[in-house]
């Protein structure tokens, strides 16, 4: 196989897309390969780079695969205990209510341990934005079973599948969420295609639109893969979580603001 | 269809090869070399590429920089510069703008 | 220091009003009996005179609200009760490791368990020993009066920026619930809120972002951090310890007792005195860092020490190791929210003039 060696510049090509300049480190993430979070992270910080607000803006992230999220994101972070970053965002928010405040969390972060603080942030409307990372299952210690994963999904704590007897229903924390009158925008991306990608920016875009203008609670969940979890490759991974959990976690808007 | 081209940091592609599946072109594939942390990098193995982006969209270790042949002659092409937000309807009333 | 004119307030509402003469810019509480009423004169004068004061879901939101608040530069506190302190144990960990300055409220009450709301003393280990996990320590004040109900606030929250660490103040239900004078020192937060670029205030270009973490995954790294937390306690051990003595000077018995405990001793002190028994009182104010050379010193001077507290033994241990079997140390307590009366440790205080004089003659 002959690699093509091409110098872009030279032959007078334009620049089109290139990482985030600063919001990204340099440091070589730790997730898996084809792990959703690394896009997510990238997606992110390309929205502080571009809108200006790197100096604005305080990410807190969680306990779980994305605990290591301040070595990647340069910006002002905290690292919350294990499903309290809502809780800590809050703090952050109401101390500095100029700034824009994200907190990002796993399914296992957000929708178990941290279900209370979830719920209590959203009802109280505070103007953060909740990233959600749903991949239906416990990555950082080992492929356990989420709140999120599917019935008859196999993990380590669901080995012969999830069932309802034992561990009950898959959660759909979002639907909930957008029930809650504090809750101004609620969206359910994926990160699986290129185009899924772009939807994913945008919704982002008007998260922090809608935070600047103080709507309140603002919830993206991003369905992602967990290859290393669901033991696929990760092409595979993503072709599995567009057939099964897109039915029960189908992607789109759920709650928007009226303008 | 425009000509394009792309760049990727070896050392920092860990292999997943979503690149490889996301291009329209099939431009991209894995090498059968391996980067320090023993993964086949992702290379350029077809001249073919229209500088769509997909790939470095999907890319989860931000390896991929893409470069398009700019159609309007004569403009001076600015090093670099990310544009996806350019396609993104959302304008932001932000007074920094 | 100048104070303003004394007034008659109940503990709670004393601290309370302490916290927003010291510039605390936040509070994240949930209600339990017995220190509720510091949440609500918060909700009520705090917010007027522009406090953030925000009444959360749980006693675990609200310490985890404190972590971000501290993190993000500002004076921050919360308080609670006894088994709300156990729920924000994990937290208080959290904010022990990352260097957090805050102010933590216990006004305890009896347990274990759902236990009573009378006073208590019961939480002596969790607040002195570290109660999460991991090698930590608070700086633990604990007042005797509603005076210093409010005093203790100022100190705690200047002790927490002196050396980012969490500061607590033990009281009790009684405290908590009975109405002392109480005169506000003059104080003004402006002069006691160091810089703190530390802080996650949003990354400008002129520096490197803020980590607020408690993660350092490398054990040669976690070990750093723990070195450093010793190095900070032994300063803490030197400098902050603080104690106070009654009638100890020429005393040939003396009484170690804490907070309420305190009180009920001095009278027993005196009724001692009365009885020709050169009783003194030894009054630990810093639990942590705990005032060892001061009972040391105590036990060099007379025959025996009685402990007296409100639980089943706790501060008594701290006691004996100072005292290194110098002398007989010997525990009078009353536990599950009973207050030890005056005549019930004079009692024990006599129980120990007479065993030390058969004791004497063997070592303790």
């Amino acid at each position: 196989m002959d690699t093509v060696q091409v110098d872009p510049i030279a032959e007078g090509l334009e620049c089109v897309y290139a990482r985030p300049a600063d919001t990204l480190t340099e440091t070589r993430l730790h997730y898996c390969p084809g792990c959703g979070h690394g896009v997510v992270h990238r997606v992110l910080m390309e929205i502080v780079e571009e809108l200006g607000i790197q100096d604005q803006t305080i990410g807190v992230a969680p306990v779980g695969c994305s605990v290591f999220a301040y070595h990647y994101m340069n910006i002002d972070m905290q690292e919350a205990a294990h499903g309290r970053a809502s809780a800590v965002a809050t703090a952050v928010k109401r101390l500095h209510p100029d700034r824009y405040v994200f907190s990002y969390q796993g399914d296992g972060d957000l929708a178990a341990i941290g279900t209370a603080e979830t719920i209590h942030t959203a009802n109280r409307g505070e103007n953060i934005l909740m990233v959600f990372i749903n991949n239906a299952i416990y990555g950082m210690t080992g492929g356990q079973m989420a709140p999120t994963t599917l019935l008859g999904m196999k993990t380590s704590t669901s080995p012969g599948g999830r069932t309802i007897e034992t561990s009950g229903y898959p959660l759909k924390i979002s639907e909930m969420i957008a029930l809650l009158p504090g809750v101004a925008y609620v969206t359910r991306q994926s990160v699986h295609t290129p185009n899924a990608v772009r939807h994913l920016k945008k919704a982002l875009l008007h998260a922090f639109r809608y935070q600047k203008e103080k709507k309140g609670t603002c919830l993206v969940e991003v369905v992602s893969n967990c290859p290393s979890g669901w033991k696929m490759t990760p092409g595979e991974a993503n072709e599995w979580l567009e057939k099964n959990m897109f039915p029960l976690y189908p992607p789109g808007d759920i709650k928007v603001p009226h303008s | 269809m425009a000509r394009g081209s792309v760049t990727l940091s070896i050392e920092t592609c860990k292999g997943c090869s979503l690149c490889v599946e996301a291009c329209p072109q099939e431009s991209l594939a894995l090498s059968p070399e391996i980067n320090t942390q023993g993964y086949h990098y992702a290379v350029l193995v077809k001249d073919n590429c229209t500088g769509c982006i997909n790939c470095a969209l999907v890319c989860p270790d931000a390896v991929i920089t893409v470069y398009r042949e700019n159609k309007k002659k004569g403009k001076v092409p600015v090093a670099t510069i990310s544009n996806v937000a350019r396609d993104i309807s959302v304008t932001i009333d932000d007074e920094r703008k | 220091m100048t104070v303003s004119t004394a007034e008659l307030m109940k503990g709670n509402e004393a601290l309370a009003e302490a916290a927003i003469r010291a510039g605390c810019q936040a509070y994240f509480g949930y209600p339990i009996t017995p220190q509720s009423e510091i949440l609500e004169y918060l909700a009520d004068e705090g917010r007027r005179r522009g406090m953030i004061v925000l009444q959360a879901e749980s006693e675990v939101a609200s310490i985890n609200m404190v972590y971000g608040g501290a993190g993000a530069g500002a004076r921050v506190m919360t308080s609670s009760s006894s088994p709300g302190i156990s729920l924000m144990q994990e937290g208080i960990s959290y904010i022990a490791a990352a260097q957090l300055p805050c102010l933590i409220v216990n006004v305890s009450r009896g347990g274990p368990g759902l236990g009573t709301i009378q006073p208590s003393q019961g939480d002596y280990f969790q607040a002195t020993k570290g109660g999460g996990h991991g090698d930590y320590r608070l700086i633990v004040l604990a007042p005797s009066s509603v005076q210093e109900m409010a005093d203790f606030v100022y100190d705690a929250f200047d002790l927490a920026d002196k050396y980012r660490n969490p500061v607590m103040i033990l009281a009790d239900g009684a405290l908590g619930q009975m109405m002392e004078k109480v005169a506000f020192r003059d104080y003004n937060p402006k002069e006691h809120t160091p810089a703190k670029p530390w802080a996650t205030t949003g990354k400008p270009r002129s520096r490197e972002r803020n980590i607020i973490t408690s993660l350092f995954i490398e054990p040669e790294k976690m070990e750093q951090i723990n070195i450093r937390l010793q190095e900070k306690y032994a300063v803490i051990r030197e400098k902050e310890v603080r104690s106070e003595c009654f009638m100890t000077d020429d005393a040939e018995y003396g009484i170690v007792a804490y907070g309420l405990a305190a009180r009920v001793a001095q009278g027993a002190v005196e009724i001692a005195r009365s009885h020709g028994i050169r009783a003194g009182l030894l009054r630990p104010i810093t639990l942590y860092p705990y005032p060892s050379d001061a009972v040391r010193a105590l036990a060099e001077r007379v025959r025996g020490i009685l402990v007296v507290e409100m639980n089943a033994g706790q501060m008594v241990e701290d006691v004996r190791l100072a005292v290194e079997g110098r002398v007989p140390v010997t525990f009078a307590g009353r536990m599950g929210g009973i207050i030890p009366s005056p005549d019930e440790v004079f009692a024990a205080l006599e129980n120990l003039t007479t065993q030390d004089v058969a004791l004497h003659a063997e070592t303790y």
